[in-house]
């Protein structure tokens, strides 16, 4: 079983400065595919700026990202996406001058038309499947109710869930999940849970970002950790759990 | 608005249609039913409903639409010159000509966003004015305008056989007065149905996605550069399209058209109105239109008149506080007018409609159909 | 040699113009986040201080002019010179300096009141509302300083004493026909010592220190119990007297009519831009590059090669400089780039 494993993403050799700051210093990653990857890792490790370097925000000083067989380094993010790599970002990038359902057609147009598509004869109310398909993605996490109002007026939680909604819709083969549950109370949390479980079962592969160990561990297949700019350990979320310089490093001698 | 019934948008075009080519009829009891005043809504209505394709639609503000304007007039009254009198080749000229002007300065402008744009945009505008009065004088005619002569060569047209200045004409009509206006109406339902289209397509809805978040329709997979160009270039068809309708009810443009004051009477006309709204634009400019012909014309003598109902003292007083803002002052208004709107309604006359009916409808607790979502999406996006 | 001197000594007071409406400009954009489409306004706000004190100093009497003698002619003599004589005569003749005076109150109470009453209500909207807003405003700045001075530039007066050039080729050791007019050099040096006043009031006093903290980061300052809406009150009113005693020294070079704010304010936004949003010393730099720059174009030995260059170089060297290097000159990394 072990030799039928098939990597999505691999990073290898990344490196970043900011000013005189090694962000991230010769970082290699691979992630499977079907398995949800959780990187951790005290403030400032340089998580985020991994992040940034796989979505084509930040480049990279060295190294590269590969997406299968694509080379993911030195595409606009747009490139990215199209190729099959979705992000929900840590501060919900949605659009607030929409509605909800606006919201989520946007991105299903995006995978249907590709980067550029001129189509303004026919209009919105005839494309039937495509309003369906967002409505259904609405339905699926819970946000049917509110369908036609503005999403600038959602709480913070649920706009995270409308941006999680929005990557969904287009079936990504890769997700990548900035803290998807920072600034939530309890019970959202434990809904997003619920959600990113149920698409687990999908067999879609998920990177998450996340400080919240109650998540990691309910989620993750596989976690690396990450402590100043450099990955310190890489394994089962049972591996982590015991390893001794995680501990040191990262949880101060806590235990989990 | 994703399930606007096509039903709905049958119903708007025809009323739409009904009351542009009655405006002769219903507006003649406040005085604007003359062609001249009639012609003049058309053509800024046109050039309105298309600048707010982009700055309505992506929140471009461009400072520098009136450029396409004048390229409009002057292709337009060199069609006349070259081709013909009739108006027909004069329109399209103006419209692509203007069109491949648009391509150039917003390929190069839409590299930058937000106040950048907004300079670049001006920069052009400034260049191609100052140019159309000093180098650019063989095409332009400089300062005295481009207009018709006699011996203009019309190689389509039959040999001049009259002593005056042709007339410009559709297939032997002559289009001045009444069917001049007709002509501008009929392309002005045009340019709303187009505009309409635009509104209700998936393209459309990209545009009010760019508007409300860039980065999101990065990450979302769109190349929003090509978006950006294809709403610039329309908008800029759309004032080439006004511009050379402005040269076929009076064949004569020069440079004064492309000045940056014009290019701010444009954004005034889409906010007064409603940026972003489907009619709010036209609303703007036959506004203000219409308000620029009344207080222009209007001057002290009159408003001794007007306010001779009242005591000496008070006549004079009130003289002395309204003078300035009529007749030559009539910009005076315009200015206050402008701030007046961004400071307390920057949605425009369709917010403050929308408010209105508010407050008349008392049981707003729960938006339990789609209209009133889709109204609040309506205002908030200006 | 002589030529290049001479342009660029052309470009200077031009120049001078530019950078101090740009310094305002920036000021007011770096420390309060605001475009201020009204600035060139305050600068035609400026000119017609000067040419208000013109007017009230020169408020005349009808007097018998009795050089006339073979009939009974009358002449329109000021007060001024009824009452004091030369003295009198003297003071007409220095009304562009005496406005400055005038001109300082005036434009600071200006500023104030367009602070309080409006811009600061704009500090959380966008761009583009502000820029519309003021760009409103300006247009009823014009058009009332139109209604009461109508619409043909007004020619100002300048002292006797500098109304002749000065022979800079001599000074400079080149040939002596080389000549400029002595009010065009005091404009720059003027536009100097203005430029130097400001950067020293930025430099050295608190006020200074925390404008300069506030445009390298608003929210902290903010954040440390400063008053910072008194501070925005003040750098906006320190703005435009900058931008009124650019508008009042430069009514001798340019007669000054009801629409020169606007023409003044598209160009300063150029050089704003060119020397990079945010940047102070990069809009003082841009806009004595510019004016120079612009004197060149207009040399007839190159508008031969490019007709009409003198015309629209300015905006060209600005969407190049947006194009290739949005940050401008001198600008901040980061600042308004997108």
């Amino acid at each position: 079983m072990e030799e039928q494993k098939k990597i999505v993403l691999s990073v290898t050799g990344v490196q970043k400065t900011f000013g005189g700051l090694q962000a991230l210093s010769n970082i290699n990653l691979e992630i499977e595919e079907g398995k949800t990857h959780a990187i951790i890792g005290p403030n400032g490790a340089g998580k985020s700026t991994l992040l940034n370097v796989c979505v084509g925000r930040l480049a990279p000083d060295s190294g590269t990202v590969m997406f299968g067989d694509t080379v993911l380094t030195g595409k606009t993010p747009y490139e990215i996406n199209q190729i099959g790599v979705a992000r929900v970002f840590q501060t919900p990038e949605i659009f607030p001058a929409l509605t909800l359902l606006q919201n989520v057609i946007i991105p299903a147009l995006a995978k249907r038309d590709g980067e550029f598509r001129f189509n303004v004869f026919n209009s919105l109310s005839g494309e039937k499947e495509l309003v369906a398909e967002a409505e259904s993605v609405l339905e699926d996490l819970g946000l049917e109710d509110q369908m036609h109002d503005l999403s600038a007026s959602m709480s913070r939680g649920d706009k995270r869930r409308l941006e999680l909604a929005m990557c969904l819709i287009q079936h990504p083969k890769l997700l990548l999940l900035d803290e998807p549950t920072a600034g939530m109370a309890r019970h959202d949390t434990n809904r997003t849970i619920e959600i990113l479980k149920r698409i687990k079962s999908r067999g879609m592969t998920k990177v998450i970002i996340e400080h919240d160990m109650h998540v990691v561990f309910s989620l993750a297949d596989h976690i690396s950790v990450l402590a100043q700019g450099a990955i310190i350990a890489d394994g089962t979320p049972d591996d982590v759990r015991g390893n001794p310089k995680v501990q040191e490093a990262y949880l101060g001698g806590a235990h989990l | 608005m994703s399930i606007q019934s096509t039903r709905k948008d049958l119903l708007i075009m025809a009323v739409f249609t009904l009351a542009v080519l009655t405006m002769p009829i219903w507006l003649d009891p406040i005085g604007a039913a003359y062609p001249d005043l009639l012609q003049k809504f058309a053509i800024f209505g046109i050039f309105a409903i298309g600048f707010n394709i982009l700055f309505g639609l992506t929140g471009y503000l461009s400072f520098g639409h009136a450029v396409f304007l004048g390229v409009g007039s002057y292709s337009a009254v060199w069609s006349f010159k070259l081709l013909t009198m009739n108006v027909i080749p004069a329109v399209i000229a103006g419209t692509l000509i203007a069109g491949v002007f648009a391509v150039v300065i917003g390929f190069l402008c839409l590299r930058r966003s937000g106040i950048y744009f907004s300079i670049l945009t001006l920069a052009f505008a400034q260049m191609s004015y100052n140019m159309a009065y000093s180098v650019l004088t063989p095409i332009t005619n400089g300062e005295t305008g481009l207009q018709l002569t006699q011996n203009d060569p019309r190689i389509f047209d039959a040999a001049a056989e009259t002593t005056g200045l042709p007339i410009t004409e559709l297939f032997g009509m002559k289009l001045s007065g009444y069917p001049g206006f007709y002509f501008c109406a009929v392309l002005l339902i045009i340019s709303f149905f187009i505009s309409l289209r635009i509104f209700r397509s998936p393209f459309g809805l990209k545009l009010r996605a760019i508007k409300s978040n860039q980065v999101r329709m990065n990450y979302t997979g769109f190349n929003t550069r090509p978006y950006l160009l294809a709403a610039f270039v329309i908008s800029g068809m759309y004032a080439g399209l006004a511009g050379s309708l402005m040269a076929v009810t009076d064949p004569l443009a020069g440079a004064e058209r492309m000045q940056w004051t014009a290019s701010g009477e444009v954004v005034l006309m889409t906010i007064l109105g409603g940026v972003g709204t489907l009619i709010g634009p036209l609303l703007g400019a036959g506004l203000i239109k219409y308000f620029e012909n009344i207080f222009s014309s209007y001057n002290e003598q009159v408003l001794h008149e007007i306010f001779s109902f009242l005591p000496d003292l008070f006549e004079n007083i009130m003289v002395f506080v309204v003078n300035p803002f009529v007749g030559e002052g009539w910009h005076l208004t315009l200015g206050a007018l402008f701030m007046v709107i961004v400071i307390f309604l920057p949605g425009g006359i369709m917010e403050g409609w929308t408010r209105l009916i508010g407050l008349f409808t008392k049981d707003r607790s729960k938006p339990d159909n789609n209209t009133p979502a889709s109204a609040k999406a309506q205002t908030s996006e200006g | 040699m002589d030529a290049i001197v001479i342009q660029i000594l052309n470009g200077l007071d031009k120049g001078g113009a530019y950078a101090l409406i740009a310094l305002g400009l920036t000021l007011a954009f770096g420390t309060l986040g605001i475009v201020n489409f009204a600035h060139g306004a305050l600068f035609m706000m400026g000119a017609f201080c000067a040419v208000t004190v013109q007017k009230l100093l020169t408020i005349s009497a009808r007097v018998r002019d009795m050089s006339v003698t073979f009939f009974e002619a009358y002449k329109e003599t000021p007060y001024l010179e009824l009452w004091w004589g030369d003295t009198g005569t003297t003071i007409i003749e220095y009304s562009v300096p005496l406005s400055i005076l005038i001109a300082i109150p005036v434009m600071a109470l200006v500023g104030v009141v367009m602070e309080r009453g409006l811009i600061r209500f704009f500090y959380k909207r966008t761009h583009a509302e502000q820029i519309l807003v003021t760009f409103g405003l300006a247009i009823v700045i014009q058009e009332i300083i139109r209604h009461f001075f109508g619409a043909n530039p007004i020619p100002q007066a300048i002292p006797e004493i500098v109304s002749g050039s000065a022979n800079v080729g001599t000074m400079l050791g080149l040939s002596d026909t080389l000549v400029y007019p002595w009010w065009r050099l005091i404009y720059f040096c003027f536009a100097t010592v203005v430029i130097g006043g400001v950067f020293a009031f930025l430099q050295y006093t608190t006020y200074g220190m925390v404008v300069r903290a506030g445009m390298a980061d608003r929210d902290t300052v903010g954040l440390l119990g400063i008053n910072i809406q008194r501070r925005f009150t003040i750098v906006f009113a320190l703005a435009a007297v900058v931008a009124g005693l650019a508008g009042v020294m430069y009514t001798p070079v340019l007669p000054p009519d009801y629409h020169m704010g606007m023409d003044f304010l598209v160009l300063s936004f150029v050089v704003v831009v060119v020397g990079g949003m945010g940047s102070l010393p990069g809009a003082v730099a841009a806009g004595f590059l510019l004016g120079i720059l612009q004197s060149f174009a207009s040399m007839n030995e190159i508008k031969q090669f490019l007709p009409g260059i003198d015309q629209i170089i300015i905006y060209l060297v600005a969407v190049v400089i947006i194009l290739v290097r949005p940050r401008g000159l001198m600008g901040r990394k980061g600042v308004m780039e997108s």
